[in-house]
């Protein structure tokens, strides 16, 4: 079945207090010289073809569901 | 008897206290099922603390399409009083009420202790009857209460006189201390403190909570 991923990262403005909680875990494991961002990704099976309809669609759905663009923005990626 | 409704989500966990609270204030509590879009003909909504719908995707996300949040809105966009206390705030957010959004805690733990507050606006259906520049004490507990909005949207609430109640001592990082804030119009209000947790000697260090329900009854009775 075809497969579309949605990647939602939160804004570059907005702090992220997960990434950073694990940018320090990686620090004491003496993974140096590394800054994580943390973020989500959404694996959507679709039904038929990837259309540029269905694409649509997809960007739909993130814009109002997936993501909240006040915090977050997202990349609609066809696998 | 004015009616005040509180809606229960799956995994709202503070909807027993909210009608306990209102009960207490002297309002009939009408209990509301987030499955149905109908709102009994109540006079004012809370939305409760809790972690509806466990918090998946992000706090108050998924809420925010179940059936009773059509209603909820359309009522609250004609005027209707609503509070979000907690993850009603977040909701409220996640519906575009409220300006905003909120993130994980600034030190990343779960804060849970008595807050400090200074209410900022008494110009809102829920606070008419405090004073402005009252410093009240509200229990406070979450994971997820870093309120966060754009330069221009912190800009336009702070110029409009939204911000409702600030942090005395900011426990989480949100942008300008901010607590809780209110539509242009001053009938929706969410906040992260509890206020339902704060009106009755037993389990409270304050009564701080209790002027919030006064505040609805006043304006209820005033409408009439």
């Amino acid at each position: 079945m075809p497969r579309v991923v949605v990647n939602v990262m939160p804004k570059p403005e907005i702090l992220d207090p997960q990434g950073k909680a694990v940018t320090g875990a990686l620090g004491r494991l003496g993974f140096v010289g590394m800054s994580v961002r943390q973020g989500k990704r959404f694996e959507i099976e679709v039904d038929g073809d990837v259309t540029p309809e269905k694409l649509a669609q997809i960007e739909q759905a993130a814009e109002r569901l997936l993501a909240n663009t006040v915090i977050e923005s997202f990349e609609v990626v066809t696998d | 008897m004015p009616r005040i409704g509180v809606v229960t989500f799956p995994g709202s966990l503070d909807d027993q206290d909210a009608l306990r609270a209102v009960e207490l204030s002297g309002a009939e509590a009408v209990p509301l099922w987030h499955g149905s879009d109908s709102i009994d003909g109540v006079d004012a909504i809370i939305l409760p603390g809790g972690f509806s719908y466990g918090d998946y995707l992000r706090c108050g996300a998924i809420a925010r399409f179940s059936p009773v949040m059509d209603t909820v809105i359309d009522a609250a966009n004609k005027g209707m009083p609503v509070l979000g206390i907690c993850n009603g705030f977040q909701l409220l957010c996640e519906a575009h009420l409220l300006d905003g959004a909120m993130i994980r805690n600034a030190g990343q733990h779960f804060i849970c202790r008595d807050e400090r507050l200074r209410v900022e606006t008494v110009d809102t259906v829920w606070t008419c009857d405090f004073r402005a520049g009252d410093e009240i004490t509200i229990v406070l507990k979450n994971g997820e209460g870093n309120y966060q909005a754009d330069p221009e949207t912190l800009k336009r609430l702070e110029d409009n006189d939204q911000v409702v109640f600030r942090y005395l001592d900011n426990p989480n990082g949100s942008a300008g201390d901010i607590a809780g804030i209110t539509n242009l119009r001053g009938n929706v209000v969410g906040l992260m403190p509890h206020p339902e947790h704060n009106v009755e000697e037993l389990t409270s260090p304050s009564l701080d909570g209790k002027p919030f329900f006064s505040s609805v009854l006043n304006f209820l009775s005033a409408r009439v």
